[in-house]
C-alpha cells in the first residue's frame, strides 16, 4: 500500500466534492417539493392525478436511475429541433441539467412515499380538532398536517439524503467530473484501483457520517417533547447560615 | 408505430432476440450477486449478534461503510482491483501482460459484496423479533443448536426477513445496470449498443426500462407468493 499515492489521490479528488454537493443538493431540494406535491396528491386521493402520481412513483421506483439518466441525457436528443424549438435545448444537452433532472425525478418518487408514510401517521383526531377550530386548507397543513409528518418522515428522508449523496456518482457516467468521474479518471491513468477507492470511500463516508449527525441533530431539535426531562440536581442551601 | 416494433422484431434486422438474452444476462448477473449477499449478509448477522466484541465490531464497520460508499466506486474496485490481482497472480506463474477477470464475476461479486451489508440489517432485525422463549423451550427438549436453528430459528427469521430481502432483491436488480460500464452485455449494454448503431437511444433506453419495470413486476409477486406461503402457521391479529 502506497500511502503517499493514497495522499496524493485524495487531494485530486477534493477537486470534486463540491459538484458532489451541488449536484446533490440542487436534485434534493428540487425533489422535495416534487414529493411533498406528489404526497399530497396521493393521501388526498384527488382523482385522475392520484392515478397519475401512482404511476409515475411505480416506474421511477422500479428502473434503474442509469437508465433514467441515459434516458434524459441520450435520449432526448433525438427530440433536438422540437425542444430547440421551445427553448429547452440549452438545458437539455448540458450533462449537468440533465443529471440535475434524473436525480431530481428519482428521488422525488423515493422521498414522496416516504412523506407519504409520514402523512398517514398524523391522527385524525388532530386534524379534526384544529376542523373544529376552524382551520383549513394551507393553515392545517402548514400548522398541524405538515410539521407533525415531517417528525415522522424524518430519519426516512435522512436517509433518502445519503442515498441521493451516492446517487450523484452515476453522473460521471455522462462526463460530470465530481468525485467518482475523477476517481475513475485517476484509476485509468494510474491503474492502482484500491489506493484510489480508499480515498474515494473516505470522502464519500466523510460526507455521509457530516449528513447523518445533522439529521439527527435536526429530528433532536424537532422533537422536544420526546427528550426526557433533563434532572437538575437542587442546589440544597442551607436555610439558616 | 410499425417501425417501432421493427427495431424490436426477433428477425434478422431486430433487436428482439439480443434485448430479452440480455435480460436474461442481467437477471442472472442480478441473482448470482443477490445469493452471495445472502451468504455474506447471513455471516455479517451472525458475527453481530453471536460473536465477540472484535467481531461485531468488524460486522458493524463493514455495514457503514458498504452503505456509504457508491456502488459505482465498488463496481470499479471488482473490476480494476480484480484483473490487478489475476495479473498479478499470473505473472507470478510467468505470463505476461494484462489478464482481465470477467465482467460478470466481477459485477456478481460488486453486488454480493454491497448487498450482503443490507441483507446483514434486515437478518439482524429479523433475528430480534425471535421469542426468546421459544429457543429457550427448544434447548429444554434438548434441540442440539443445529436442530434448533433448522426448526425454531431459520424458519422465523426468514419469515420476518422476506418483505426487508425482497425490497434487497429490487435493489440488486436496479444495481446491476450499473455492471454496464464494465462492458459485461446486460440489459443496460445491449440497449446502449442497439441505440448506438439504430441511432435511437430514446426507444431503447425507454425499453429498457420497460424490461426492468417487468422482471421488477414479477418478481414482487414471486415474493408475494413466498410471504404468503411462509405466513402459512401464523396466525393473523384480528383475523380470528
Amino acid at each position: 500500500m502506497d500511502f503517499a499515492f493514497i495522499g496524493q489521490t485524495f487531494l485530486q479528488l477534493l477537486g470534486g466534492i463540491p459538484l458532489t454537493l451541488k449536484l446533490a443538493a440542487v436534485a434534493f431540494l428540487i425533489a422535495s417539493v416534487l414529493a411533498v406535491l406528489i404526497a399530497i396528491i396521493r393521501t388526498r386521493k384527488i382523482p385522475v392525478l392520484d392515478q397519475i402520481a401512482g404511476f409515475y412513483v411505480f416506474v421511477l421506483r422500479g428502473t434503474p436511475l442509469l437508465v433514467q439518466i441515459f434516458l434524459i441525457y441520450y435520449g432526448l436528443g433525438q427530440f433536438r429541433p422540437t425542444l430547440q424549438s421551445l427553448g429547452l435545448w440549452q438545458f437539455l444537452r448540458d450533462p449537468y441539467w440533465c443529471s440535475i433532472l434524473a436525480l431530481a425525478l428519482n428521488s422525488s418518487a423515493y422521498a414522496s412515499e416516504i412523506l407519504r408514510g409520514g402523512l398517514r401517521s398524523v391522527p385524525v383526531r388532530e386534524i379534526e380538532t384544529a376542523r373544529a377550530y376552524g382551520m383549513s386548507g394551507l393553515r392545517l397543513y402548514r400548522r398541524i398536517i405538515l410539521p407533525i409528518a415531517i417528525r415522522r418522515a424524518l430519519p426516512g428522508y435522512g436517509n433518502e439524503l445519503i442515498l441521493m449523496v451516492k446517487a450523484t456518482s452515476l453522473t460521471s457516467t455522462i462526463t460530470l467530473m465530481e468525485v467518482t468521474g475523477i476517481a475513475a479518471k485517476l484509476i485509468s491513468e494510474s491503474y492502482r484501483p484500491v489506493e484510489v477507492f480508499i480515498a474515494a470511500g473516505v470522502i464519500y463516508l466523510a460526507i455521509n457520517f457530516i449528513l447523518t449527525r445533522v439529521i439527527a441533530l435536526l429530528d433532536w431539535w424537532l422533537t422536544p417533547h420526546l427528550r426526557r426531562p433533563r434532572i437538575v440536581a437542587a442546589k440544597l442551601e442551607p436555610a439558616h447560615a | 408505430m410499425a417501425e417501432f416494433f421493427g427495431l424490436l422484431s426477433f428477425g434478422p434486422d431486430g433487436w428482439g432476440r439480443s434485448l430479452v438474452s440480455a435480460a436474461g444476462m442481467t437477471v442472472a448477473v442480478a441473482l448470482c450477486g443477490f445469493l452471495l449477499g445472502t451468504v455474506i449478509g447471513g455471516l455479517l448477522a451472525w458475527a453481530r449478534l453471536a460473536g465477540n466484541l472484535a467481531f461485531r465490531v468488524g460486522s458493524d464497520t463493514y455495514t457503514t461503510v458498504l452503505r456509504g460508499i457508491p456502488d459505482l466506486l465498488v463496481v470499479y474496485l471488482f473490476y480494476f482491483g480484480g484483473s490487478l490481482l489475476v495479473t498479478n497472480v499470473a505473472a507470478a506463474f510467468g505470463s505476461e501482460g494484462f489478464v482481465g477477470i470477467p465482467a460478470f464475476v466481477a459485477g456478481a461479486a460488486a453486488i454480493g459484496v454491497v448487498s450482503g451489508a443490507y441483507q446483514a440489517e434486515v437478518f439482524r432485525g429479523a433475528f430480534r423479533s425471535l421469542l426468546p422463549g421459544e429457543i429457550e423451550a427448544g434447548r429444554s427438549v434438548g434441540m442440539s443448536r443445529f436442530l434448533l436453528f433448522r426448526r425454531i430459528i431459520a424458519p422465523q427469521v426468514v419469515q420476518h426477513a422476506l418483505p426487508g430481502i425482497g425490497n434487497i432483491w429490487q435493489m440488486a436488480l436496479k444495481e446491476s445496470a450499473l455492471i454496464s460500464v464494465t462492458g459485461l452485455v446486460e440489459l443496460l449494454r445491449q440497449s446502449q449498443i442497439a441505440a448506438g448503431s439504430t441511432r435511437r437511444p430514446f426507444e431503447f433506453f425507454l425499453i429498457a426500462g420497460a424490461i426492468f419495470l417487468v422482471i421488477a413486476w414479477i418478481s414482487q409477486h414471486l415474493f408475494q407468493y413466498l410471504e404468503k406461503r411462509t405466513a402459512r402457521g401464523v396466525r393473523l391479529e384480528g383475523a380470528a
